[in-house]
């Protein structure tokens, strides 16, 4: 199989599960291995294109010409690369969570469930590998729409309200901004190509330049720039695994991705820098960082807080972006992995804890750590992931941030980053902490408390691990993301 | 007069079958009695007719345009048939969505319409379909207004066999305003005549160019261009759609929407820019301002009346008003691009529009309302129906890979070639207010419960299903495979660009 047909088969593949699983959902047991065998596949299919572009190779294909020069195309790079081998990866791990938790939970409709969620993964998986930004715009459109009847998946007045907010926020940015933006791209430069370098180098004035930064930046709600956040928390009306696959990894990294695909490869790092029409976007970044921070910690609700940590978390990426130097390009781009497994696990704990003890609020969690000593450990482990302390993972893009701010000689986004991490530890630390060295309130103990279902607990488990694991295999993905800042 | 392209006069006759075969089985309809033969003969003369129109366009675009003389005189004096690419393009249109509403047609008619008259139901389906046919086929300006009134005749009589009383006053509110709207035409046509004395739309185009700036043109001008705003119902002039809409039986209303204004829109383009000109148009008179503000004030002041709808028929018939806006937005760019999008968006919306009317169509079969009431809990009541309407929805959103988001690409392109911001913003904009009427369906058909008593309903028959599914598909496939409608369409608009005369 070569590169080119892997790249365009990968998207397939998913679109072949949800198909297969609308079909057979009268079978639970058969529909479920569909979901497991679909997400084996694409995982395999997606890891063999890893050595190729590690090799420097980059297979690109034209599917269909939808308007005369710009087709639906593919164009695989590392970054694109990096973000589908995380979502393909935690997807499996997530089909086994969803199992668990959708029957440990009795949840109707999981045919739809299980559809949507693989049309989910493909179109994220399309927008990873985009060619151009039409490509990148209907991928992240079809997201969009295949990821509210899961956000609304119970059908309540509630989800309804959320799904409202959702597709509100999503649409009017995509469409008035983002949409435009791309237009506009179209009519100053005649291609929406991804090109090493950027393709506005030259047909732009600096004006322009920061009018269409701004565009494409709020433009792309999915980042969850403040003031269009909103929706993010709205979602967490959705079970547990959406939650946890597509509101901290797909659809949200679908947005940093955007922003800093089109940073990179739209106006090009050494043209956004010489503007200096970066600057706005750097505060902009660095506001929703501290303030979406100091929200979480007002949030006793545990998937409010994660949401809300979420947006900050997201805007590290997007400072990556806009301080538009060779370090913080990486660190971003290496921060959609990071912060993806340590957000996913913080996640699977909080369905497990909910599974388990029906528990939302963190400060009715005092104590559970005794009953649930897996799925507490592993939530420490993510925090101090989410965090940036050794030996974890997100240590390694911090630093690649807080480099990249030296670099660019901005001193407010090193503090920035410094602050935020003591407001992570302060938001996510006592969480953990609380419950396995608090007692729990109330006289009576909750005797019947045990571990959530066998499959929730042994995908959070290893999500957690990864945590540790990307510590040490942060030298592999900093060379394989450098072509990103050559010019 | 010599005629560069005479060579090329294609010795066929299907330019004038394309209208004579629709026409002639209207009275076998009639004739026929039995509601089962009249069937038969439009649907095979429907279908006959879309076989014709898609040969037509594949000989335009093989051979280049065709002139066909009626009855063997020459033009100027006899009348002409010509089709050029882009009416080859609206004959196929027109004829696919009469096909495809005639295959749709019988489980619905029954349930609306009396046995007794359904003969007489598909001899004016046939008419109708005859008179937006020659509309779309006539090189002749007279021959124009006749096919006009063939359409509008029948298509009052259509609306009128609604069920409920009052779609004989939506019937008669349309016949007053429709007949204003034809007479403005032949004053407009009649003038044109009195100056140049030819009715044949090329020597027109000829003969107007030394008398362009007299009064008479001016004024044949103005009463055309209000006579066909009304037809196509143009912000302000749209009073007698909501009612027409609304109270016609299921089966018209997709057909009227799907056909009845876009020839409106069609005959606009073809006067604008075959017979008065680009130049005379624009340059002289000032036609595209009034236009872009109509259009712009149209497609807002619809789509939030659409908003507020309690009906989803009329809630569709008021986003249509503001669909037209598109339309002649595009127009009034007066650049390849902008008419692009205005005649692709003429193909696009009558696919959507009336795959949306053919889903309304069902609900109306099981529900006996159109109420927005009626839709709770239709989403796994009616789970086809009901994709295909949010598939429709979508595309009138303008969601990509929908062929609502073709026309918007080329439209806003246009507003930004022209430097226009605010026009292109306001394009965007009002995607937003097509979510918010979409959705309001949306969320009743798959977040409320049918009432308690509710009885029990089934999805409509696959009769109706097919044919549904059939347009929808068509919205996500020409919304991906843009060649044929795009492409055509951009052909067509460099060709009228380039002066309308090929």
């Amino acid at each position: 199989m070569s590169a080119q047909t892997a790249m365009v088969i990968a998207p397939l593949v998913p679109l072949a599960g949800a198909l297969a699983v609308s079909l057979l959902g009268r079978w639970p047991n058969v529909r479920e291995a569909i979901s497991l065998i679909t997400g084996a596949a694409l995982f395999f299919v997606v890891v063999t294109l890893v050595p190729v572009i590690g090799a420097g190779v980059r297979p690109a294909a034209r599917i269909v010409e939808i308007f005369p020069g710009v087709p639906f195309a593919f164009d695989l790079e590392p970054l694109g690369m990096l973000f589908a081998l995380v979502a393909s990866g935690l997807w499996i791990v997530t089909t086994l969570y969803s199992i668990g938790y959708m029957r440990g939970h009795h949840e109707e409709n999981q045919t739809r469930f299980y559809a949507c969620f693989a049309v989910a993964i493909a179109a994220a998986i399309s927008a990873a590998f985009s060619g151009n930004l039409l490509t990148l715009f209907i991928s992240y459109e079809v997201l969009t729409l295949s990821t509210y009847p899961l956000v609304t998946h119970h059908g309540t007045e509630e989800a309804k309200r959320a799904g409202r907010v959702y597709l509100g926020i999503l649409f009017s940015t995509s469409i008035c901004f983002l949409l435009f933006a791309i237009l506009w791209t179209w009519h100053l430069t005649g291609t929406l190509d991804f090109r090493p370098g950027g393709i506005l180098a030259g047909k732009a004035d600096p004006t322009t330049l920061g009018v269409l930064l701004a565009l494409f930046a709020f433009g792309t709600g999915k980042a969850a720039l403040m003031p269009f956040h909103r929706w993010l928390p709205a979602a967490m009306v959705a079970p547990t695994p959406v939650s946890a696959l597509l509101h901290a990894v797909a659809v949200v990294k679908t947005g940093v991705f955007t922003v800093m695909k089109i940073v990179i490869y739209i106006f090009g790092i050494d043209l956004l820098s010489a503007s200096a029409m970066n600057e706005w976007l750097i505060y902009a970044a660095c506001f929703t960082i501290l303030v979406a921070s100091f929200v979480a910690m007002t949030k006793d609700n545990l998937k409010a807080r994660l949401a809300y940590s979420t947006i900050s978390q997201l805007s590290y990426i997007v400072l990556g972006a806009a301080l538009a130097t060779k370090s913080s390009i990486i660190g971003g781009s290496m921060h959609i992995a990071m912060h993806a497994v340590g957000k996913i696990t913080l996640f699977f704990c909080a369905g497990a804890i909910f599974v388990a003890s029906h528990k939302k609020n963190i400060s009715e969690m005092r104590g559970i750590g005794r009953a649930m000593p897996f799925t507490m450990s592993a939530f420490l482990l993510a925090s101090l992931s989410v965090i940036g302390l050794p030996p974890m993972g997100g240590m390694w893009s911090k630093w690649f941030l807080g480099l990249g701010a030296v670099e660019a000689k901005e001193w407010i986004p090193l503090a920035v980053l410094m602050i935020s991490s003591l407001l992570n530890i302060a938001y996510l630390v006592p969480v953990g902490v609380q419950a396995f060295f608090r007692p729990p309130d109330g006289s009576a103990p909750d005797t019947g408390l045990h571990e959530a279902p066998i499959l929730c607990v042994v995908p959070l488990c290893i999500t957690a691990l990864g945590c540790i694991a990307l510590f040490f295999y942060a030298g592999q993905i900093h060379d394989f993301l450098a072509p990103l800042a050559m010019p | 007069m010599n005629y560069p392209d005479t060579a090329l006069v294609a010795d066929t006759q299907l330019p004038a079958l394309q209208v004579v075969i629709p026409l002639l089985s209207a009275p076998l309809c009639a004739l026929a009695r039995n509601r089962r033969a009249a069937y038969a003969i439009t649907l095979l003369a429907s279908w006959s007719a879309l076989v014709i129109a898609v040969l037509l366009l594949l000989r335009v675009h093989a051979h280049g345009t065709i002139s066909y003389a009626l009855g063997g005189w020459a033009p100027p004096w006899g009348i002409e048939y010509r089709i050029d690419y882009l009416n080859a393009f609206v004959l196929v249109l027109l004829s696919s969505i009469g096909a495809i509403v005639a295959a749709y047609a019988p489980a619905s008619v029954d349930s609306e319409i009396p046995r007794d008259r359904q003969p007489l139901f598909y001899c004016a389906y046939m008419l109708c379909l005859t008179g937006v046919l020659g509309i779309a086929a006539t090189g002749d300006a007279f021959n124009v207004f006749v096919f006009l009134e063939v359409a509008a005749l029948s298509s009052y009589i259509l609306i009128s066999l609604g069920k409920s009383r009052k779609a004989l006053n939506a019937a008669y509110q349309y016949l007053v305003m429709g007949t204003i709207g034809s007479t403005f035409i032949l004053i407009g046509i009649g003038f044109l005549y009195m100056m140049t004395g030819t009715l044949n739309m090329v020597d027109l185009a000829e003969r107007l160019a030394p008398v362009r700036t007299t009064r008479p043109v001016l004024t044949a001008f103005a009463f055309f261009t209000v006579g066909v705003s009304i037809k196509m119902a143009l912000f302000p002039l749209h009073l007698w759609l909501p009612n027409a809409y609304t109270r016609a039986p299921s089966v018209v209303t997709a057909f009227i929407a799907s056909t009845g204004t876009k020839v409106a829109v069609y005959i606009m383009i073809r006067f604008i820019f075959t017979v008065y000109g680009v130049q005379f148009a624009f340059a002289s008179t000032p036609v595209a301002a009034a236009l872009i503000s109509l259009s712009l004030l149209g497609i807002f002041f619809a789509s939030t009346a659409a908003i507020f709808q309690r009906n989803v028929k009329r809630m569709l018939a008021y986003s249509s008003i503001a669909q037209i806006g598109y339309m002649v937005l595009g127009i009034s760019f007066v650049s390849v691009n902008g008419l692009t999008g205005g005649i692709v968006h003429l193909f696009n919306h009558a696919l959507m529009k009336g795959a949306l009317f053919l889903a309304v169509g069902c609900v109306m079969l099981r529900m006996k309302r159109t109420k927005l009431e009626e839709f709770r809990g239709l989403g796994y009541r009616m789970p086809v129906t009901m994709f295909a309407f949010t598939i429709a929805g979508l595309s009138m959103i303008g969601v990509p890979m929908t062929v609502g988001f073709v026309s918007k690409w080329y439209l806003i392109l246009a507003a930004l070639e022209k430097g226009w911001w605010p026009v292109a913003a306001l394009i965007l904009l009002s995607s937003l207010l097509a979510v918010v009427y979409i959705w309001r369906v949306i969320e009743v058909a798959y977040f409320q419960k049918p009432p308690e008593d509710a009885p029990p309903v089934t999805e409509a028959p696959l009769s109706m299903l097919i044919p549904l599914c059939v347009l929808t598909a068509a919205t996500i496939y020409f919304g991906i495979f843009t060649g044929a409608t795009a492409g055509i369409a951009h052909r067509a608009a460099e060709m009228l660009m380039a002066g309308g005369v090929h």
